[in-house]
């Protein structure tokens, strides 16, 4: 493989990588099935590139990406904690209404950003970097996100949003409400994918309707290849692991695809990614994703425990 | 302190399955007192320490602490106040964070979680000495994770988490029920050493009776929901295991040594 396609993937990686992080942070840290995310990354992408065509700054579309993703995940927990909605069926009634509300944000099913100013063609411009400037782009980006990230998760805030998604009877029973963690959590990981989503858009220079579509399943992917490669033993190996599964993800792709598989098949080879990496009982208790599985599997866990507590009980 | 009057507790009223947990419970508890609960199967111990909790709310009654009523504040918000400890070690802790995450965690009871740096270098020092009293070594591992902690090790921390913002009350529930003996032991010294410190206001909850008439200063025992007996003073000082037996037999009309009651 060439380099230029070492460099594609390394930052489409980068770039994509905060949308892993939001999965991370949602199916992880929180323990909540979110399909949000599908619908959060394309709204990112679609208020970016909406308002800079307006005109607008690109760097400040990415920040009012991030804020649009923060709300759409509020809505999500809103459903859930306000009107018991699962967890689940609150994730896919906000994803759908998205995709409405990403057209009416767009005009149309595609805007181009070709003719307009992104942070990248900026950054191209300058002489000798133009090779490296996404790269570079998306390293200090993900720098930024990731600090920001890891400092949060170890704030007083941060801390009781992870023993939610941990222990929930524990942090209740510690004076925490984790209705509010739940939406703290919740417009924290979207945030991240919509800002994703504004990155991406003005990367490839054009934001569109379908962009999002098994996003989700993207992002568990990588989740899942970084927390093989890197460990989850401590926090920043976590938040790490999710990154390099981002990179390494995309990098699989690019691979197949120089292969010859069509770019339509990419969405079936996500899913069995994960649903091999899935079906391997080792990783799947290694890796927790508890918010994965059937109820009727973690009750049997639960009871088996009971029962090693009565018998140690005698 | 805490005072419960004509507390009734009902669980899916009026369904099939309507089950009537607490009826008509009426306890004062005194500051400083501790308060061990027994009773057979299904009496309703844990339901009354969760509706004292908050875990769940009361379909009659008043739930008082400190003259003032609870009963309809959330669980979270009485948290303020109220410190526990469950049955299973994995219940107290969080398994995925670390020592002293948790004992933050804890030691936040009642104070809002900002956007505030989560331990400072004085409070690892306090975590520390309190870790130290245990006697288990995790004075040496706050940056361990809890997950990887034994059972006992994690019911230790659970009690000190409870305790270490001093709670107004404590519940503890058959908290030494999952641990083998000897950890068991250990657990208890020092959940009353903890408590005998900070004087604090207790309710526990103990399928063990010597225990039961050993520790604490009152003793009260439930059957289906109500309570029973009411053991203190001289009373209780002269009450043998055997004794207390016979009492619940003919309060009830029925026999315990059927039941899991654990006679040493
Ligand atoms: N969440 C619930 N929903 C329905 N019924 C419940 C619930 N919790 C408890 N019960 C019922 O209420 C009654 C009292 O239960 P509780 O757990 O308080 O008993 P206990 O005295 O703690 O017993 P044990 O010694 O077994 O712990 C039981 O009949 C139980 O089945
Ligand atoms: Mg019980």
């Amino acid at each position: 493989m060439s380099l230029g396609i070492w460099l594609g993937s390394l930052e489409q990686g980068l770039l994509w990588g905060a949308m892993v992080l939001g999965v991370y942070i949602t199916f992880r840290v929180l323990d909540y099935p979110d399909l949000t995310v599908d619908g959060a990354f394309t709204l990112g992408a679609a208020v970016a590139a909406h308002y800079i065509l307006l005109g607008g700054n690109p760097w400040v579309a990415v920040v009012i990406a991030l804020f649009s993703g923060a709300a759409a995940g509020l809505i999500t927990g809103l459903l859930h904690t306000g009107l018991k909605v699962a967890p689940l069926l609150s994730g896919i009634l906000t994803m759908i209404a998205l995709y409405s509300i990403n057209l009416r944000i767009m005009g149309q099913a595609n805007l181009s950003l070709l003719r307009v100013k992104t942070i990248f063609n900026q950054v191209l411009n300058i002489p000798q970097l133009d090779t490296f400037g996404p790269v570079i782009l998306g390293l200090l980006v993900t720098l930024v996100v990731v600090s920001l990230l890891y400092l949060f998760l170890q704030t007083e805030l941060g801390m009781s949003v992870r023993a939610t998604g941990n222990n929930e009877q524990m942090i209740r029973s510690l004076g925490v409400n984790t209705s509010t963690m739940k939406l703290v959590g919740l417009a924290t990981g979207n945030a991240l994918v919509a800002l994703s989503g504004g990155l991406v858009a003005q990367y490839q220079g054009f934001a569109d309707i379908g962009m999002g579509i098994g996003m989700i399943v993207a992002g568990l992917a990588s989740v899942i290849i970084g927390e093989a490669l890197v460990g989850n033993q401590t926090l920043i190996r976590a938040i790490i692991a999710a990154i390099v599964g981002s990179i390494v993800y995309r990098a699989v792709i690019s691979l197949v695809l120089q292969l010859g598989l069509p770019a339509t098949d990419l969405k079936l080879l996500t899913s069995l990614i994960v649903v091999v990496a899935l079906s391997f009982p080792l990783v799947r208790q290694r890796l927790g994703l508890r918010s994965l599985r059937l109820r009727s599997e973690q009750n049997a866990e639960a009871s088996q425990r009971e029962q090693n507590l009565s018998s140690r009980r005698g | 302190m805490l005072k419960l009057v004509n507390v009734n507790k009902i669980f899916h009223p009026g369904g099939v399955n309507e089950k009537v947990a607490l009826k008509e419970v009426t306890l004062q508890v005194q500051p400083g007192e501790v308060v061990t609960i027994i009773g057979s199967n299904g009496a309703g111990k844990s339901t009354l320490l969760n509706v004292v909790a908050g875990v769940y709310g009361v379909e009659g009654g008043k739930v008082i602490l400190d003259n003032q009523e609870i009963s309809h504040y959330p669980e979270h918000f009485r948290a303020a106040w109220i410190g526990r400890v469950f049955q299973d070690p994995l219940q107290g802790t969080a398994a995925s964070m670390t020592l002293e995450e948790n004992l933050t965690l804890a030691l936040r009871r009642g104070h809002p979680r900002r956007l505030r740096w989560g331990i400072t270098s004085a409070e690892r020092r306090l975590f520390k000495q309190n870790l130290a009293l245990l006697g288990l070594g995790l004075e040496e591992r706050l940056a361990a994770r809890v997950g990887l902690l034994s059972g006992g090790q994690r019911q230790a921390l659970t009690v000190l988490m409870a305790t270490i913002a001093t709670p107004k009350l404590l519940l503890l529930d058959e908290h030494t029920a999952a641990l083998d003996p000897r950890t068991a032991a250990t657990v208890m010294d020092l959940t009353e050493k903890i408590i005998a410190q900070h004087r604090l206001t207790t309710l526990m909850v103990t399928h063990n009776l010597e225990q039961a008439l050993r520790a604490g200063s009152r003793t009260i025992m439930m059957h289906e929901g109500k309570i029973i007996l009411d053991l203190h003073g001289s009373e209780r000082e002269r009450t043998t295991v055997a004794q207390l037996l016979n009492m619940f037999e003919r309060a009830s009309g029925n026999s315990l040594v059927n039941d899991r009651v654990l006679l040493s």
